[in-house]
């Protein structure tokens, strides 16, 4: 069996697919299906679904076939800071405020690229801060309470 | 004449003070965007849309429309002096643009790729206002049955056009369907596959999924190996063309605007595909086709019309049928849907001022790109040295800003950060994130013309094929299908694909 080559990349993208088309084919399952004359809420999904879960397997086929290439380095340590931001920002607009919560979402996205040195971040920050206040919540008038409950406002 | 007419009330409608304004502010922002690297036009189309939402319908779409044939110019501009495409449009421009700047031509260059790109602009505004009004009235007669085979060819064809693997372009279009329907069942009620999250009933947010998908995969795909970008800018001087220039200039030009606009009518991508199909048509009929790859007029303009042709003409299924050819098409229907706007052909003769104002705006957009690229050429080049490091966290802050205040939802934050995941890992597994964000736009509403279509023919799917223009629909659907599958085809098309990258 070791003389069998997958191909990576398409390896884990037709697994990945049959996994989320076995996902939304449970999901749609649940739900009524009905008849083709009157489709219920499940019927189209589940059809789309089998669909993704044939492409995932016409894939996972080719990938012992066709050799594409390696993957290539991962963006680690910008997964780790990038993703988080939007995050923190949902989980703190509303308590923190607009103006603290957008301080350190630019802060902690600063830090995804090994080159930023940390006074840069925070001057850039507090520049970016002040920008988006007067554009957003001056300038635009988007209703953001600057500063929350949290910090007892 | 009707369409003076309407042009008239187009006009009138694009130039008031703030209209013009936000066209304005729409080419800037485009032309800067276009210019560095790293952030596309739908990307930024996605982050700008919530600042959009303040405004009039008209400004707001006149703005974003400004944005998109901004960035194509601005993408041009470091295409030539730095043979840096900011676009992938504009790819082929740097094959000869950069070259001619290095023999210290770059001002010409730029002369010319304006002077083509607002000629192809010119002529097809005036091919969408000539053959929008027509279009529409076929599209009223659309039943539920043609809408559904008419996205499907729209769907099918962001297929034949995306990079890559066909079956994975197919897997994504499946995938951007299911993903659109989350949220409530239009007739039931019932909520589907929102994981019992409350705040998902409406569906995901398309800016969410669009700015995670294009935006933050983007961002992440740049930071994998942060290289310092050099600037060896070449000098630009003498802006004017030669008379030589302009001889060899008109033919190209010419070609290149016809084979844009036809190109830029098909879904998926025409503006890209344009370019090549204008550069390959140039080197063929040209005498002097060594030229090419070394400095040929004719390898700027032609290309130049055709991307700008093909951005122009992108609107015309948009405006009449409401079906994107494109994702940044994609965002403008959904920033018209935000506006309470149903996109489709009711919108010309409901919002006729809307409709023509857009139109109008095209050429005003243009003709401002002209005016202004040329003499801003050196502040574009000082904002390239701006290191990457510093950009992204800017973009960062905005994209969360602009995706909360759509609807105030912190859900739509999270979406965000999930998307921005999954579009990292689609780039990674080599899938085109394209037909996805196709397919969860046209999802809903491809299933409830199946459905409507389904309960009118009581049952009978003979109903997609016993109707002519259905059937001729799904006819050209399977057609484009067979075609891309084809051998010969499928080798011809990893060779194109293989020259972009």
């Amino acid at each position: 069996m070791n003389s069998l080559k997958f191909d990576t990349a398409n390896l884990i993208c037709g697994l990945l697919l049959i996994a989320t088309g076995l996902f939304f084919a449970y999901q749609s399952f649940e739900l009524e299906l009905g008849t083709a004359f009157r489709m219920g809420p499940g019927y189209f999904p589940f059809i789309l679904a089998c669909a993704l879960i044939l492409f995932g397997a016409i894939i996972l086929i080719q990938s012992m076939r066709v050799d594409g290439g390696p993957i290539g380095a991962l963006a680690l340590r910008g997964m780790v800071f990038i993703l988080p931001a939007p995050i923190f920002f949902g989980l703190t607009v509303r308590g923190l405020g607009f103006v603290p919560s957008i301080f350190v979402t630019a802060l902690i996205a600063s830090f995804a690229s090994g080159r930023m040195k940390p006074l840069t971040a925070l001057v850039l920050s507090a520049a970016l801060t002040v920008f988006s206040v007067a554009v957003f919540s001056y300038g635009l008038g988007l209703p953001f309470r600057r500063f929350g409950p949290w910090l007892g406002y | 004449m009707d369409l003076f007419n309407n042009l008239a009330l187009g006009f009138a409608t694009a130039t008031s003070l703030e209209n013009l304004f936000f066209c304005l502010i729409g080419v800037l922002l485009g032309t800067l965007i276009g210019v560095l690297p790293g952030i596309g036009a739908t990307a930024t189309i996605a982050m700008l849309l919530p600042i959009t939402f303040q405004l009039e319908p008209v400004s707001s779409l006149i703005m974003l429309a400004g944005i998109y044939y901004g960035a194509q110019y601005g993408g041009s501009t470091t295409a030539i002096l730095i043979n840096m495409p900011g676009e992938s449009s504009s790819a082929v421009t740097a094959i000869d643009g950069y070259q001619m700047a290095r023999k210290g031509r770059a001002g010409a260059a730029l002369a010319i790729a304006a002077i083509g790109s607002f000629f192809a602009g010119t002529v097809s505004t005036f091919l969408v206002a000539i053959f929008a009004p027509p279009l529409t009235q076929i599209a009223l007669q659309f039943g539920a049955a043609e809408y559904f085979s008419l996205m499907v060819v729209g769907l099918v064809s962001s297929i034949a056009l995306a990079h890559g693997s066909i079956v994975k372009a197919l897997a994504m279009v499946a995938l951007g369907l299911l993903l659109g329907l989350v949220g409530t069942d239009i007739y039931t009620g019932t909520p589907r596959f929102t994981l019992g999250i409350r705040e998902y009933a409406d569906g995901l947010n398309f800016v969410a999924v669009a700015v995670g998908v294009f935006g933050i995969a983007e961002i992440l795909r740049n930071l994998e190996n942060e290289k310092t970008r050099s600037v060896l800018m070449a000098k630009v001087s003498e802006l004017m063309p030669s008379r030589e220039d302009f001889k060899a200039m008109v033919g190209p030009v010419l070609r290149g605007t016809a084979i844009g606009s036809i190109l830029g009518i098909l879904p998926g991508g025409g503006a890209i595909l344009a370019a090549f199909a204008s550069y390959t048509v140039e080197k063929k009929v040209s005498k002097h086709p060594e030229e090419f790859g070394h400095g040929a007029v004719a390898g700027v303009a032609g290309p130049e019309s055709a991307n700008n042709a093909g951005a122009q003409t992108s609107f015309i299924p948009l405006l009449t049928l409401g079906i994107p050819a494109n994702p940044v098409m994609a965002l403008m229907i959904g920033a018209m849907i935000i506006q309470g706007i149903v996109p489709g052909p009711n919108v010309a003769t409901e919002q006729p001022a809307l409709f023509w104002g857009i139109i109008a705006s095209m050429w005003i957009g243009n003709l401002m790109l002209v005016i202004l690229n040329l003499p801003l050429i050196g502040l574009w080049v000082k904002l390239l040295t701006i290191p990457y490091y510093v950009l992204f966290p800017i973009i960062m802050a905005f994209c969360s800003i602009g995706v909360y205040s759509v609807n105030s939802n912190v859900y739509d934050l999270y979406a965000v950060a999930f998307f921005g995941l999954i579009g990292y890992a689609l780039l990674k597994l080599r899938c085109e994130p394209a037909p996805l964000l196709l397919g969860f736009v046209l999802g809903p509403l491809l299933e409830e013309n199946l459905r409507r279509a389904m309960i009118l023919s009581r049952g009978d799917p003979a109903t997609f094929v016993t109707r002519p223009i259905s059937a001729a629909l799904l006819f050209l659907a399977a057609l484009v299908l067979v075609i891309v599958f084809l051998p010969s085809v499928k080798k011809k098309r990893e060779v194109v694909f293989q020259e972009e990258d």
